[in-house]
């Protein structure tokens, strides 16, 4: 093969590749953050079927697991401006990101709720606790403790689907190696390397992630 | 100017459409395939060949599709192979489906008691007969609910062909958005598709797996 490997552009542009690299933590760490919190109140307002809210949870999941995130961006970037909403590649990003992990994080939440005995919520629906006590002190711990591997999943996956954003001009890691590629035309060594990272970065992301679900959902008293 | 009416733009994204449901037949076909053929190096005896099938489930369940796209795209020209957008993208498609398949299918077969691989093996089947009469029969009852439901994720996969140029249903509604300055009702209809694709295949799943469930129980 006469074609000559050359990393030189890399190294040269180390730094647009590591400011990617941090925005696409920043992206996916919001992202997941937002999406954990809509995701518990859509699971409990499912699980304990409450009126509206629940239905209204329903359609949301529905609709938003059945289309693929890049439609979802396409249509929060692009479409929303008719309705004066006008935001930047970075803010629908995020926002795209929220709404999908949102989604997704709600039935898995859900999971963790429905396989909470029966009987802690009447043990504590006997020492006087009100529902959203007996949610707060007796469901979500264990409930969140039982699903923490299906979520960080869920999150490692919806951080590598964010490289799409880079369609929509939102900085991450796939946009810095995008902008290398046309400046070098390394395209095959950029590439690679990027995606060396992305593969660093989930490992990473996952392991930091089993910590947090150790040192906060599992071992701490509340 | 031409002028686009609504049915122009729905007859031509159902022609994207069209191309969608396509390549995630083929893909699944051929991924289901080269996934089954990945499962079996992922549990078989030789150790060599089950670290390299981890090796590559874990590439392709760590890296993003458009990234695993573009090494393709740019890689095989690199060797002097000139590659279209669909050959790329059924290619990708495939080795990532057959990646995630192959998992979903070894957490199946693993879920199986050990005892039947004793069972069949004290009846002197060799491993291939144990796997072809004992294994795979149960394995695939249990493996049909989380199959289908990946089918969905292998639909809304090959939205991201859209980028390396594959015409698909998005990539028809970017270009139909950008004629008629209508991108609100375009890409609405364009989420429209993939929901009539991807709903009744998610409402098969739950099904699926409810029946299952209740087989089991009983």
């Amino acid at each position: 093969m006469a074609y000559q490997f050359s990393f030189e552009a890399i190294a040269s542009n180390w730094e647009l590749l590591a400011r990617g690299v941090a925005l696409t933590v920043v992206l996916t760490a919001i992202g997941s953050f937002v999406g954990i919190i809509i995701g518990t109140v859509g699971a409990v307002s499912r699980a304990w079927t409450l009126p509206l809210l629940s239905q209204v949870f329903t359609v949301y999941i529905e609709c938003v697991r059945n289309t693929p995130f890049l439609v979802q961006l396409y249509f929060i970037f692009f479409g929303l401006p008719a309705l004066g909403v006008k935001l930047n590649g970075w803010e629908a990003s995020v926002l795209t990101m929220v709404i999908n992990l949102g989604a997704y994080s709600t039935e898995i939440i859900r999971a963790g709720v429905m396989s909470i005995p029966k009987g802690l919520l009447e043990a504590a629906e006997s020492l006087a606790m009100n529902r959203w006590q007996a949610l707060r002190y007796v469901v979500l711990r264990p409930a969140l403790k039982n699903v923490w591997p299906a979520l960080c999943s869920q999150i490692v996956i919806v951080m590598l689907g964010s490289s799409v954003c880079s369609q929509i001009a939102a900085q991450e890691l796939t946009y810095a190696a995008n902008l290398i590629q046309t400046q070098t035309f390394r395209a095959f060594e950029i590439y690679l390397t990027s995606t060396l990272l992305y593969l660093m970065l989930a490992v990473l992301v996952r392991k930091c992630l089993n910590q947090i679900g150790m040192r906060f959902i599992e071992r701490r008293k509340a | 100017m031409i002028q686009f009416t609504l049915w122009d733009i729905v007859s031509h994204l159902l022609i994207g459409m069209g191309w969608t449901v396509g390549l995630s037949f083929a893909a699944f076909i051929l991924g289901s395939t080269a996934g089954m053929v990945m499962l079996f190096a992922r549990i078989s005896p030789n150790p060599l060949l089950r670290q390299l099938a981890k090796i590559y489930i874990e590439f392709f369940q760590g890296t993003p599709l458009l990234m695993q796209l573009f090494l393709l795209f740019f890689g095989l020209a690199l060797m002097g192979i000139d590659i279209s957008a669909l050959a790329t993208a059924l290619i990708g498609l495939t080795l990532f489906t057959s990646a995630y398949l192959a998992e979903i299918w070894r957490g199946c077969v693993e879920s199986l008691p050990f005892g039947q691989w004793e069972a069949s093996a004290s009846l002197a089947m060799n491993r291939w007969q144990q796997m072809r009469y004992v294994i795979i029969p149960q394995a695939v009852r249990i493996s049909l609910p989380p199959t289908v439901g990946f089918s969905v994720q292998v639909v809304k996969g090959t939205a991201v062909t859209s980028i390396i140029g594959f015409m698909e249903i998005t990539k028809t509604g970017t270009m139909i958005a950008n004629a008629t300055f209508k991108p609100m009702l375009v890409y609405g209809l364009v989420a429209i598709g993939y929901f009539l694709i991807c709903f009744p295949l998610s409402a098969f799943a739950r099904r699926v797996e409810r029946r299952s469930y209740a087989t089991y129980m009983r």
